[in-house]
């Protein structure tokens, strides 16, 4: 395996509070030492990171690579060639595939695909009933031992609480992260847009921020009753926010995260009918967007999640209540959330930490820090550079972003995931 | 949504799909040209040669009787061909796309689409990708807009109130649903009314509806004082008994317009109702047929707005004989 040196670069690690310029090597797939020199050590390739910051890898707790079962929309093949453009060297994807990850079967064979596309750190999160039909318990002691990093029914709902409850105590019983995505869905159906001033005047039938912030609040109850550690996965609104602090406050294990689209748009963004804007959660209000900004700040939310869903072009094409929801947003997570930074709404470590060391921690993962001996998963970007999103640079199979020919300020130069340059390759 | 969509380059109106983001000036020229058409259903010949050759397609992917027939009685009036897809057996219940059917009848060589769809911004959606040279006239899309619809009670308005900065209007029913309220309230606004009510119970009710520049009431003995202009709406029968309304007798108990509720508005005041009524549910028969309605008034001027509307957008797009 390569040894490599990474020079000038201003080195930005949370998890060891270091934040200052200088050189940083890699050998045999590990940090070997962040000193300024190393005897004896003769590197394969120099990196010259002058004006540029060398991170953790990215960790993206929410990442659809739409394999197996939805390849029209992309594959493992694109999706991970866009993970590692954008910086990220571990991804969880949600067990909503087709056939769903619910046998150790399906999540070896993504394992297994991972590696012959040469991204090697997925990481399957299981589910948590039989084909996500929110019904009976799955084998998650199984998926666990098959590499399974956590359970979730996705986005699917559960039949009722009763089986929440049952599977959240199963879940501990094996010490599994449950993974949930907080939706009342008698609150939800059939809604597209937020229960809104926008989405009155359009006509878009809406989804009022309760079904989130009611879901939130009995889960939390059960988490209270079960012990089972719960993330909350992209949430959207202030209600929750408020609920996550208050849980945290009165000791239960839980965190959260949240998509960096949420950080920057609302409504009032969404131009009339454009399908680019038809995500769920559906982006709220600027007094949503203030408490999910603030809550990142003041920990109450912990990471930040790209909640990537690339769709093939047919998915997106038509009236908006009609298409699908979700936008294509690995390769502008960076960008977004340097931006974050740039707008004073967290500093640059925070941000860094959002996307690194939080994540691990969320995971139980021995990741997201430079720590000599830790695995070598590196992230060095120039926060300056600005390019567009476009075709010609744009990695993923999904061009649903609402971002689609804007500027950027922020890239990825080199990635790096357990010693081996991913990006470029 | 900007107007720039549904004008052409020299600010001729092109589609029409909604009212929001139309001046006032706009809105004018469409209610005076609808004018010099309004007279034409009196005459011995009922037909101008201002569409000869076009083809207008009425594309319905809704059931509708009233809207449909004026559609086709207008374009018929402007000498246009018109065609009428039936939907229900149409190609996209073998599963074809929307924008498929629209290429589909693009590739005939017609000229203007009048779209009625089920689904907020379909009208939106078909002026987006349809070729240059068509027009699009949304005949009613999901919850949007209603727009045609919203221009034919203005019409109806002003022949009875000339002047709309003095007018108190309020709009009474199912707001939540209707695509006609929006694009009412919108005219409205941009016609510059001086006060534009809605009166319902919060379940027909859209979020934040005071944003969209009206004030909301829950009672009619309230919302009806000093009131110019009533306009009911549909109440959607399969609404009724469900979580949204506890039954039709409560309904009209507080909703229901009778002859005593009338009288708490102003004197003349006009009643208004874009059809069709329930007689019963949301208005009372002596009402619908009272002195104060001109109910029947608006399916006439119907024909005059949209052949005003057909016409205007023919002619920006090169049309007219």
């Amino acid at each position: 395996m390569s040894k490599i040196a990474i020079r000038n670069g201003r080195i930005i690690d949370p998890a060891n509070q270091r934040d200052r310029i200088g050189s940083l090597y890699i050998a045999d797939g590990k940090i070997l030492s962040l000193s300024d020199e190393v005897a004896d050590f003769t590197p394969d390739q120099i990196i010259d990171a002058q004006n540029q910051i060398v991170s953790p890898g990215f960790i993206d707790l929410s990442v659809r690579l739409r394999e197996p079962g939805h390849t029209r929309k992309g594959n493992i093949q694109s999706e991970t060639r866009a993970a590692a453009a954008a910086g990220v060297t571990s991804l969880c994807l949600p067990p909503d595939t087709k056939p769903v990850i619910d046998t150790p079967a399906v999540a070896e064979y993504i394992k297994d695909k991972a590696e012959k596309a040469g991204y090697e750190q997925i990481y399957p999160i299981g589910a948590l009933t039989q084909r996500l039909a929110g019904a009976e318990l799955s084998s998650m002691f199984a998926l666990k031992q098959a590499g399974c990093i956590a359970v979730s029914n996705a986005d699917i709902p559960l039949a009722n609480l009763q089986i929440l409850r049952r599977a959240m105590e199963y879940a501990d019983s094996h010490d599994l992260l449950l993974i949930y995505h907080a939706n009342e869905p008698s609150l939800h159906a059939g809604g597209c847009a937020h229960d809104g001033a926008v989405a009155s005047r359009y006509g878009l039938p809406g989804i009022p921020s309760a079904a989130e912030t009611v879901a939130v609040a009995q889960c939390l109850e059960l988490a209270k009753l079960t012990g089972c550690r719960v993330h909350f996965s992209r949430l959207s609104c202030k209600g929750s926010v408020i609920k996550i602090q208050q849980a945290k406050k009165y000791g239960l294990n839980v965190s959260a995260d949240v998509a960096v689209h949420q950080l920057h748009l609302t409504e009032d963004d969404m131009t009339p009918f454009d399908s680019a804007y038809h995500v769920d959660p559906p982006l709220r209000t600027q007094s949503d967007l203030q408490f999910l900004r603030e809550g990142l700040a003041n920990g109450t939310l912990d990471a930040i999640c790209s909640d990537h869903q690339p769709h093939d072009i047919d998915a997106k094409l038509g009236a908006f209540p009609e298409t699908e929801a979700g936008a294509s947003t690995l390769e502008t997570l960076l960008p977004l959330t340097l931006q974050l930074s740039r707008q004073n709404a967290i500093d640059l470590s925070q941000a860094i930490a959002a996307l690194t060391l939080k994540p691990a921690n969320i995971l139980g993962l021995p990741l997201g820090a430079l720590t000599p001996g830790l695995q070598a998963d590196i992230c060095i970007f120039d926060p300056n550079e600005t390019w567009r999103v476009q075709q010609e640079n744009w990695r993923s199979a999904g061009r649903n972003t609402p971002y689609w020919n804007k500027p950027q300020q922020g890239k990825v130069t080199y990635t790096i995931q357990a010693g081996r340059i991913i990006y470029p390759n | 949504m900007s107007a720039n969509l549904q004008l052409n380059d020299e600010g001729k109106l092109k589609h029409f799909l909604t009212i929001d983001g139309f001046s006032r000036e706009m809105l004018n020229e469409i209610l005076d040209t609808a004018t010099s058409f309004a007279g034409m259903s009196e005459h011995q010949v009922k037909k101008v040669p201002l569409l000869r050759g076009k083809t207008i397609v009425n594309l319905f992917f809704e059931n509708s009787t009233r809207t449909r027939t004026t559609f086709e009685l207008a374009a018929t009036r402007l000498s246009a061909d018109v065609l009428n897809i039936n939907i229900a057996t149409s190609a996209t219940s073998k599963g074809e796309s929307l924008l498929d059917t629209i290429r589909n009848l693009e590739a005939m060589h017609v000229d203007m689409f009048v779209v009625r769809h089920g689904i907020s911004g379909a009208a939106q959606f078909i002026a987006e990708n349809c070729a240059p040279h068509i027009s699009v006239i949304n005949a009613g899309d999901g919850q949007h807009a209603h727009p045609t619809q919203a221009m034919l009670d203005m019409f109806t308005i002003r022949q009875h109130k000339q002047d709309f900065s003095r007018l108190k209007v309020a709009i009474i029913g199912d707001i939540l649903h209707s695509r006609v309220a929006r694009s009412q309230i919108q005219a409205l606004n941009t016609l510059g009314a001086e006060e534009v009510r809605v009166i319902a119970p919060k379940t027909l009710l859209p979020a934040h509806i005071e944003k969209l520049g009206v004030t909301p009431f829950h009672d009619m003995k309230a919302g009806l004082a000093d009131i110019d202009v009533i306009i009911m709406l549909r109440l959607q029968k399969e609404r009724m008994n469900s979580s949204l309304l506890p039954s039709e007798s409560e309904y009209f108990k507080c909703f229901g317009l009778t002859e005593d509720k009338v009288r708490l508005a102003k004197p003349d005041a006009i009643v208004m109702h874009p059809g069709p009524i329930n007689r019963g549910v949301e208005i009372e028969s002596s009402v619908a047929d009272g002195a104060q309605s001109v109910i029947l008034e608006q399916v006439s001027n119907g024909i005059a707005v949209r052949m005003a509307v057909m016409s205007m957008a023919m002619q920006s797009t090169g049309g007219g004989a």
